[in-house]
């Protein structure tokens, strides 16, 4: 198992590079540079502006610049925020964003799971349909309506909660659930019909005739096959979760690493862009890694190879 | 289901009538002023920034020679006293108060200014906004690198409290100019603590670093959230400051801004969304206010290409507009219809001539330029940059066309950057665009439509609109040079480069309690002027 | 060994004409299923002639009325600037429609395939298809939306093109863990041994094993990616004002729930309606393929 760890990470390596140099020349290609505005900047300052970040040296030199300072772990000053790099940024937002993320994957799989296994327990049944409609529902409202149906009902009419902001542990609440809510949707269909794919197998049919205890299948063979799905889903879903949510940062006024992601290629930060982009790239790859580790763990048929 | 639903809303509704205090609440009892100031500043430096959203704030912090008065902007003493200008109107004399000083304690004086100015017009700095100085006499050759000399450039401090500018031609407007960011007072030898002052990525802007002279100084900063400035001990005129605290919130959204509005967590607020202000107007129109404000909303036409390239076209897609029924029922914020381009009583200036909302004549235009009702006349492309409220104005003035000169237009909507470029390299036939003036003067919004002028864009050239402009800047006499401006928008309205549309307003959600906020055509609001009074009247809260 | 017999390739040929009989049989029989698809085919049915039908145009303004709600010359009321809102919706419809369907075709046919074929070839090759998955996660959607734009123009093909990049890599993941997984039950192993063909393997065993994950999942990309069409249409990609488009009409009824629910009612319902019908219709499906789930 370590021997495969290994391999994975210094797979990693390849990926990065790819992935640094086709974002590269993909943010220098679209049209409008960082300092493009309504009011346009004069001739004279924008050489002296090009020349301070070296953009008038041949895009070729400045992939090796860039690539070279990104060795040493260096991402480089952000084009928009003049006196931060790109470090800066992502340590001052990732810790926010990791803890809505935390807690929302939270949500999402104690309210999914559960759900998807009653589900899976006795089909086409009332505990079947409820639990399923709940999830559709979940999928249907998007988290822009979800979002400010909940701040309109528990923070403006309860008074429960502030309508936006990020300081009490309590502006952790309405966020996450939004948040988890999105995803225990997804969680519960998943595991619903994992779920339903092993109950059917024959193994399971033959501990049934057994005699085991229906709870001991469940939890013994049932639950880590009929995850398996669901653990496929998590990988790039925590991904996403842990590098924040535009949407949700934005309805809530959450200083996370989502509105940099989306802003970052608005304002054509280039350096911005890359930065968070390969650390979602970085994010992406471990967790696959371990949802591949745990897939194994679940289903110990599987080999590492 | 439903009652029951109704049932648990109206608990709900009850369970949050209680008399919880809110941020808004408390802000008032100790003077802490809760501020919505749109997106995350970009950064705190005067000479780097570009944006409104860091004017706002760093005018709590720094203070100029002149300031603006609450009520009507205009020039009042700052850190100078009072000034002096030559009757040939080429140089201004600033006396400097003796009590002005910096956050760390060190006199405000006349050097400070002059290598303040100097390092604006440092090539290397690379300051979008140094062109504000250009005014001033060899200015503009210093920041181009052409003059390495600085002792040459209009600036004198013969002594600590006094301070000389001279002029490259006499510039009425000049004090409205210097209450731009870029005119403002930097330490530099803070600045130089930190790095080199003459290059960008300078951490002085960083609480604990900043140094500055205004009635507030630097707090906290936490990223993409809030900038905290709190009432400064050193400022000259501290005694007569009574916020303790200003929150700067950074909030992009419009509808996540009211809603924290609605629940006490803001004083004050950008616009609110369009569809919210009836609301406010029903419900609490002493929490809703609407002012003029210093812009307009047009519509720039490439002259460039057939068929926009003959006049007669472009005016009668001007006067096929109905101005009035999209203020009224499109935009909806008490926006003025603009039938000229400079916004009326722009520094004593109105417009005289007008583009007239004309169907008929629109028509006949268009049959003259060849397209009797429309026939024969190709689709041209309306851009715009993707938001709801220019689309829903593209899609208003694309029936209008269509209805009264019987032309399609396509609407196309481009990403903010792409759009730019496009507007940029004249990649478009007619596209949607705004300007606010930098300055209170008819000059800020006219000399845009020079030939070579920077902001031009539509390729349009007229050769004795750029004379009138350029007498204008020429001139002393207020009266004549109003004059020369009204004569270049008369040129202007009868070419029609542009499609004027509306007047900007500013609509903004303000809590009862926020006194000497007044309402401002460049939305500035001096804060040292401002106060809050936890006795005002409380309404009802107006979700209730 | 009981689960190699079930489908013993003694039989192949038999099987696999009454494999998809035996299905269709039973879907007819599942009463859900059957409402869904009928309900569907209307809506599609209305979303195509409806629109001629309700007697108002989609781009017709009325300035003067504005957002006004359901009332008997305007059903569904009106938007902000006084169209009929019934009248974009089943216009709407048909843009949304095309997308879902579009983004079905594309994730199914990429990435159930690239799935299954790596997670049953494993070793290098699965690690090297897996990789480029990771890659093409990470690489930055917004700009790529944007190039596309830029150097394409607007087109509707790049509306599919782009969410077709995006759609598919979830889906993969999925199959390729199901495949890789199924590839040590027995009964495969028992096919192998039995020297089946890897290509009829993959095809006669393992898609209709993972079938379930995937009309779920697939039932799921629908209504996420009838939103994602309004982000794209943001970007400038897709569908232009005055048309309208499902996704569109719903953000800009979240915008304004609180003044004008009715903006945000009738999209939502219409794409929460199309999201059930599909869901009952995938288990119809899943069940009435399922060959061990017939010999119950």
């Amino acid at each position: 198992m370590f021997r495969f760890i290994a391999i994975r990470l210094l797979q990693t390596i390849p990926v990065l590079l790819i992935v640094a140099t086709v974002t590269f020349f993909m943010v220098r290609l679209a049209p409008g540079g960082p300092f493009s505005a309504e009011k346009k900047v004069p001739a004279e300052i924008l050489k002296h502006l090009e020349a301070y970040y070296g953009l008038n040296k041949p895009l070729w030199d400045q992939y090796t610049d860039y690539m070279s300072r990104l060795v040493r772990g260096d991402l480089g000053p952000s084009f928009k925020y003049e006196n931060r790099t790109v470090n800066e940024v992502i340590a001052s937002a990732f810790p926010v964003s990791l803890e809505l993320g935390f807690w929302s994957l939270l949500v999402a799989l104690a309210l999914g799971i559960p759900a998807g296994v009653i589900a899976a327990r006795h089909p086409n049944t009332l505990t079947d349909h409820v639990p399923m409609g709940l999830a559709m529902a979940g999928i249907c409202l998007p988290t822009f309506v979800l979002g400010p149906l909940l701040i309109l009902v528990f923070a403006l009419m309860a008074g429960w909660f502030n309508p936006m902001g990020w300081d009490s542990p309590r502006d952790r609440v309405l966020p996450a659930l939004v948040l988890g809510a999105h995803y225990a949707a997804y969680v519960a269909r998943l595991t619903r019909s994992g779920m339903l794919e092993i109950l059917n197998q024959d193994f399971i049919r033959t501990a049934r005739a057994k005699g085991a205890g229906s709870a001991r299948i469940l939890f013994r063979h049932a639950l880590r096959g009929g995850l398996l799905p669901t653990v496929s889903f998590l990988g790039p879903a925590t991904a996403g979760l842990l590098t924040g949510s535009f949407v949700i940062e934005t309805i809530f006024q959450i200083p996370g690493l989502g509105r940099y992601f989306v802003m970052a290629a608005f304002n054509r930060d280039y350096t911005l862009v890359l930065g968070t982009v390969l650390f979602y790239a970085t994010l992406i790859i471990l967790l696959n890694l371990i949802v591949d580790v745990v897939q194994v763990w679940l289903n110990p048929k599987l080999r590492f190879e | 289901m439903k009652p029951a639903v109704l049932l648990l809303l109206a608990a709900l509704a009850l369970a949050g009538c209680g008399s919880r205090e809110t941020r808004v609440d408390i802000g008032n009892r100790e003077q802490v002023l809760h501020l919505g100031n749109g997106a995350e500043p970009q950064d705190l430096d005067p000479q780097l920034v570009t944006g409104v959203t860091e004017h706002h704030l760093i005018m709590s912090m720094l203070e100029g020679l002149v300031i603006e008065d609450p009520v009507d902007l205009h020039p009042i003493p700052g850190v100078a006293e009072r000034w002096e200008i030559s009757p040939d109107g080429l140089t201004y004399t600033f006396f400097l108060r003796k009590n002005a000083k910096w956050s760390n304690g060190e006199p405000v004086v006349a050097r400070d200014f002059l290598r303040s100015y100097q390092r604006i017009l440092t090539p290397s700095l690379a300051s979008q906004y140094a062109y504000m100085h250009h005014v001033v006499k060899n200015a503009q050759a210093y920041n181009e690198g052409k003059l390495k000399d600085f002792s040459q450039v209009g600036y004198q401090a013969p002594d600590d409290h006094t301070f000389v500018v001279t002029l490259e031609s006499p510039t009425p407007y000049l004090l409205s100019l210097m209450n731009h960011t870029s005119w403002w007072p930097v330490h530099v030898p803070t600045i130089e603590r930190h790095g080199s002052a003459y290059t960008r990525g300078n951490r002085w802007t960083r609480p604990g670093n900043f140094v500055g002279n205004g009635p507030f100084q630097l707090d906290q900063w936490r990223y993409n959230y809030a900038v905290t400035v709190k009432k400064s001990a050193t400022y000259w005129d501290a005694a007569n400051v009574r916020l303790n605290a200003i929150h700067f919130h950074a909030i992009e959204s419009q509808e996540t801004e009211e809603r924290a509005f609605r629940a006490g967590l803001l004083h004050a607020t950008q616009p609110p969304p369009i569809s919210k202000i009836e609301v406010y107007q029903r419900q609490s129109p002493d929490r809703i206010h609407i002012s003029p404000y210093l812009g307009v909303y047009f519509y720039r036409i490439n002259v460039t290409k057939p068929p926009l390239n003959d006049k007669r076209v472009r005016r009668a897609l001007c006067m096929a507009v109905d101005r009035e029924a999209m203020v009224k029922n499109v935009t909806r914020g008490g926006q003025l219809p603009a039938n000229h381009f400079t916004p009326p009583g722009t520094a004593g200036f109105d417009a005289r001539a007008r583009i007239p909302t004309d169907f008929e004549q629109a028509r006949r235009l268009l049959a003259e330029a060849g397209f009797p009702g429309g026939r024969g006349f190709p689709p041209i492309e309306l851009l715009y940059n993707t938001s709801e409220n220019h689309r829903l104005i593209a899609e208003a003035i694309q029936q209008m066309w269509k209805k009264h000169l019987g032309i399609d237009a396509r609407l196309v909507n481009q990403e903010w950057k792409v759009y730019l470029d496009s507007q940029k390299t004249l990649n478009y036939q007619v596209c949607r665009a705004g300007w606010i003036g930098d300055y209170v003067d008819p000059n800020s919004f006219l000399d845009m439509w020079l030939t070579d002028g920077g902001q031009n864009e539509t390729g349009w050239s007229n050769q004795e609109y750029d004379r009138l402009i350029r007498e204008a800047g020429r001139t002393i006499d207020q009266a004549k040079r109003l004059e020369l401006f009204q004569r270049a928008e008369e040129i202007l309205l009868d070419e029609s480069p542009v499609l004027p549309i509306y007047f900007y307003t500013r609509v903004a959600l303000i809590h009862p309690a926020l006194k000497g906020w007044h309402p401002t055509i460049l939305d500035n609001h001096p804060y040292k002027f401002v106060y809050l009074d936890p006795n005002a009247v409380m309404e009802k809260r107006a979700s209730n | 060994m009981t689960a190699a017999n079930s489908i013993a390739p003694s039989e192949p040929v038999e099987a696999g004409t009454s494999l998809w009989q035996d299905a269709w049989h039973r879907l007819q029989k599942n009463r859900a299923a059957v409402a869904s698809f009928v309900l569907l085919v209307g809506m599609t049915l209305a979303c195509l002639v409806g629109p001629w039908l309700t007697g108002q145009a989609y781009d017709a303004q009325n300035l003067a009325l504005s957002a006004t709600p359901p009332s008997a010359k305007h059903w569904l009321g009106t938007d902000a600037l006084g169209r009929d809102q019934l009248t974009r919706l089943l216009y709407g419809g048909r843009v949304s429609l095309m997308v879902g369907l579009a983004a079905t075709a594309v994730s199914l046919t990429i990435g159930v395939l690239y799935g299954a074929i790596s997670g049953y070839l494993g070793g290098k090759a699965d690690a090297v298809m897996m990789r480029l998955v990771d890659i093409l996660y990470s690489l930055p959607f917004t700009i790529f939306v944007i190039l596309l734009t830029v150097f394409f123009g607007r087109n509707i093909i790049l509306l599919f093109v782009a969410i077709g990049a995006v759609e598919w890599l979830t889906m993969a993941r999925i199959v390729r863990g199901q495949v890789a997984s199924l590839k040590r039950m027995e009964f495969v192993e028992a096919a192998h041994a039995l020297g089946l063909r890897k290509r009829r393997i993959i095809l006669r065993h393992m898609i209709p094993n993972v079938l379930g994950p995937v009309i779920v999942y697939t039932t799921l990309t629908v209504p996420a990616v009838m939103l994602l069409e309004a982000f794209l249409s943001f970007l400038g990609l897709g569908v232009q004002p005055p048309m309208s488009s499902w996704g569109s009409m719903i953000k800009d009824g979240a915008e304004k729930m609180e003044e004008f629910p009715w903006l945000l009612l009738a999209p939502g319902t219409a794409l929460a309606t199309t999201l059930f019908c599909l869901n009952f219709l995938g288990d119809g499906l899943r069940d009435a393929l399922d060959v061990r789930a017939s010999k119950d």
